[in-house]
């Protein structure tokens, strides 16, 4: 769990150097479209939504284990990666759209760094959501063992972790961008 | 067969009550921040103060409640770790920005 939570702490830094570079570039538009005409914040925040439920269910997932009830571990395991899957839906909507609209990365400075950032939460989520699939298939198979235990904590702290990285990015990009 | 998971340092288990209480604290912290900025009724400056706070106290929220970081003897080492990389990050984030402000200034096209 130490080692676990230590690469959970280099990831905060990888994602601080993606801050730190969305932070100097956020205002070099090149002529392009700004944060304020791109973000619909209604949006931001149904996708908030999804993955604050869904760290919600993680929650009731582990108290489950815990209990030793591996059908309702299933059950919240299923409905947090559907969540997930929400949220991770509306992410990729959104980027087509920007990307369908010209305003995709390469089109300025502001929204490389906004791809890079938002991209990389995204590209995490989603391979939690292949890491949940796993879990549900071992659960499924093997039942609750010490070494299941073990490995779905390591999921859970991974996905809480994710949830306050966004806390950060709809902060700083989304409201801050609008503001 | 007893459960009992190989966690020494860490644990997500906590209660029922720890995870509902921190889902609501996150639920009225998020509202509050988008219907601060959403509203738009307050002037910028007093917006951004507040919708940053409410993000710290939110990240503080879900690592009592969800990760169950505490002062007790068994979280010591990893409330160490995060310490540590908090000190990091402030010295990436600052510098970063500290340096390329500078350079941008730098770069400036000179008056003849």
């Amino acid at each position: 769990m130490f080692g676990f939570w230590v690469y959970l702490m280099t990831d905060c830094i990888l994602f601080a150097s993606l801050f730190a570079t969305y932070a100097v570039l956020r205002h070099n538009y090149a002529g392009g479209p700004t944060g304020m005409e791109l973000f619909d914040l209604r949006y931001v925040l149904i996708e908030t939504m999804f993955l604050l439920f869904s760290s919600f269910s993680n929650g009731f997932a582990m108290l489950s284990v815990h209990r030793g009830s591996r059908s309702a571990t299933l059950k919240w395991l299923l409905l947090t990666a559907l969540l997930g899957l929400g949220f991770v839906g509306m992410e990729v909507y959104e980027f087509t759209h920007l990307v369908m609209e010209g305003n995709g990365p390469d089109r300025s400075g502001f929204l490389s760094a906004f791809f890079g950032l938002v991209g990389t939460h995204g590209a995490h989520v989603s391979i939690g959501l292949i890491w949940m699939s796993v879990m549900m298939w071992q659960l499924f198979t093997k039942g609750i063992t010490p070494v299941i235990t073990s490995r779905l904590l390591r999921l859970s702290m991974f996905w809480h972790f994710l949830d306050i990285i966004w806390i950060v990015v709809f902060t700083v990009v989304y409201l801050m961008g609008v503001l | 067969m007893h459960v009992n998971p190989a966690h020494g340092s860490s644990t997500v288990h906590g209660s029922y009550r720890s995870n509902t209480t921190g889902f609501i604290l996150s639920l009225l912290l998020t509202l509050a921040s988008f219907g601060m900025v959403m509203s738009g009724k307050f002037p910028a400056s007093v917006t951004l103060a507040i919708i940053v706070t409410l993000a710290v106290l939110q990240i503080i929220a879900q690592m009592h409640y969800f990760l169950h970081l505490d002062s007790s003897p068994t979280q010591r080492w990893n409330v160490m770790v995060l310490i540590y990389t908090l000190i990091v990050i402030v010295f990436l984030v600052a510098g970063t920005l500290w340096i390329m402000y500078n350079t941008g200034i730098r770069m400036m096209p000179m008056p003849h």
